[in-house]
């Protein structure tokens, strides 16, 4: 497939997932917390069109909030990641070599030497499961990626003659990190943000799924999954749906970094051509 | 070579050392009191105080830090809160399902990988490149627990080859045993397979694109003579590096793959361990878990290193 292709489905497929979990604001088809036992378990079909769950309830009305669900955790998560991470990584950069940079350079190794997903379920598991926890779960785990990403892109920054000029002429590290350190790396980061957004949805669904995210009645695609497990022989639509959705959620960002990437990134272009 | 190594080995003691210290502080500043969670809303204070005193929790953090630490290194890993048994016993039970589902795995991710981003790499912008590169966007995007279930549904209910859940033991023989295995194991490789094989094929293309292979070329080599003479073993670094991350995400994987199989693992254990605030448990399970990803990632330095003796001069 070619780059251009993939930012362009990639765009279309997570526009798509947004405006679905913005429209869930204002209007669903059916109430996400009505129960309607006589209508439980049926297949798609024109009043449901994705078919409803064993407690009657419209599945496509829960996607659709469930989309707001994992849309926030892992938004959310990445925004801790870039919040922390980002001036970790410009810190580093600037004093590169200096104590400061080792002592953060080291934790981030650290950081990536936990597994991931034990410590977010120790976490979630320790301090109260819900969608505030998991958001803290991830977004821990997204600082040390931010880090590494702005400090290697801010480090060969330093290097060239413009930031020379900044140094000449008397401004701080820290005014020359901000003003024209992180302009130039945001590129990276765009690209490294809609990775870690991707990677935050199938770990949202993964502590969903273990009873660890969002709390019903909120309804999560990793809990409709959990949900499903029991049903999935002859009930088979609830766990393709929310299965489904996570995949094109996941599919569509990872198409769009890949796309952003080769658009915002000289040296791929470079590379490509 | 001998002092890049020793090197590395400081570094690793540094790593577990400050390791131990963060999962001894998250699950210490954690809310509930194992004793409290033991005995029940309704038990007396003195019942508390006394089996506080029993598990030791009555210690200071210093001093209980001090004792699971050097507990640890002795081998001695404490007895569990809840069950009363050592931890190593369990652990040591648990680690005969939970290690060779992740070395399956990836086993399984590797047989996968290989054979697809070698013939991605060499097919490079044709027809059966373009098919390989948009399954593994695909396998990336799956969540394996998902994939699990699904593979359940046909494979243990529908075809009825394998059982839906649950582990034979392996008293019964290897075949049983590793037969409960399969099916956790390809849900945990399929992402895995997916990343390696990308990585595989990236990692050959920009090896086949160095002056060497043109010279080799030039030469009159053939071009599948190239490939695996010369390319396939430049490229193997990279490959290296994420078959040994891997590893660590496959053993923390197994933790959701293990729930949805009932496979009596270290992840179903330190679950349990979680919910039931076992935290002896909880803490040791975790660092047994950083410490075989911080091991796997000296042990695969080091093998750069007696490979590449441009890697032991930089540092």
């Amino acid at each position: 497939m070619s780059r251009s292709r993939s930012l362009t489905i990639g765009a279309v497929i997570s526009l798509m997932i947004l405006l679905i979990a913005a429209m869930s604001f204002i209007w669903v088809p059916y109430d996400v917390t009505q129960l309607s036992i006589p209508d439980k378990l049926q297949r798609p079909n024109w009043t449901h069109w994705l078919g409803t769950d064993h407690f009657g309830r419209d599945l496509f009305s829960m996607i659709m909030v469930g989309a707001r669900t994992s849309i926030a955790v892992a938004l959310l998560a990445v925004g801790i990641g870039i919040g922390l991470g980002v001036p970790l990584g410009l810190a580093a950069a600037a004093r590169q070599g200096s104590l400061l940079d080792e002592v953060i350079m080291r934790t981030n190794d650290l950081i990536f030497a936990f597994p991931s997903l034990v410590i977010a379920i120790l976490i979630t598991a320790l301090f109260g499961a819900g969608a505030m926890n998991a958001i803290i779960a991830i977004g821990i785990f997204n600082i040390p990626v931010f880090a590494r990403v702005t400090r290697g892109g801010a480090l060969s920054l330093w290097q060239r003659e413009f930031i020379l000029a900044a140094r000449v002429s008397g401004k701080s590290a820290l005014h020359i990190s901000v003003e024209h350190i992180l302009p130039n790396v945001s590129n990276l980061l765009i690209v490294q943000g809609t990775i870690q957004f991707s990677l935050g949805i199938l770990a949202e669904a993964g502590l969903s799924y273990v009873g660890l995210g969002a709390q019903p009645p909120t309804p999560s695609w990793g809990r409709m999954l959990a949900d499903a497990q029991t049903m999935v022989s002859f009930a088979p639509h609830l766990a393709i749906i929310p299965g489904s959705a996570i995949i094109l959620t996941v599919l569509g960002l990872n198409l769009l970094g890949d796309g952003l990437r080769d658009l915002l990134d000289p040296k791929v272009r470079k590379g490509r051509g | 070579m001998l002092r890049y190594t020793l090197k590395r080995a400081l570094s690793l003691a540094l790593s577990l050392c400050l390791a131990s210290v963060i999962i001894f502080a998250v699950v210490e500043v954690a809310p509930g009191d194992p004793a409290s969670f033991m005995l029940g809303i309704n038990a007396q204070p003195d019942t508390v105080a006394a089996l506080r005193a029993e598990l030791g929790l009555d210690q200071g953090k210093f001093a209980r830090y001090l004792a699971w630490i050097g507990g640890m290194l002795s081998g001695d890993f404490g007895l569990s809160y809840t069950y009363r048994s050592p931890v190593s016993d369990m652990i040591g039970e648990r680690l005969w399902i939970s290690l060779p589902l992740a070395i399956y795995a990836l086993v399984i991710s590797t047989a996968i990988a290989f054979p697809t981003g070698l013939y991605a790499a060499s097919h490079r912008g044709k027809a059966g490149d373009v098919a390989v590169m948009g399954a593994t966007q695909l396998g990336v995007a799956i969540p394996n627990f998902w994939f699990a279930m699904i593979l359940v549904v046909i494979f243990a209910i529908k075809l009825r080859w394998f059982s839906a859940g649950g582990f034979a033991g392996w008293e019964d023989g290897l075949f049983l045993g590793l037969k409960s295995l399969t099916l956790p194991a390809i849900a945990l490789a399929l992402p895995q397979a997916a990343i390696l094989s990308r990585v595989m094929r990236s990692a050959l293309i920009e090896t086949l694109s160095e002056d060497y292979i043109r010279t080799a070329r030039a030469k009159g080599l053939g071009k599948r003579a190239t490939l695996w003479r010369h390319a396939l073993r430049n490229a193997m670094i990279p490959v290296l590096t994420i078959i040994g991350l891997q590893f660590s995400f496959l053993m923390a994987g197994a933790i959701i793959i293990e729930q949805v199989f009932f496979l009596p693992g270290l992840g179903r254990l330190v679950f349990q361990a979680i919910t039931q605030r076992d935290l002896i448990v909880v803490e040791s399970v975790v660092m047994l878990l950083v410490f075989a990803v911080i091991l796997v990632n000296f042990l695969v330095d080091l093998a750069y290193a007696a490979v590449d003796p441009r890697l032991r001069d930089r540092t």
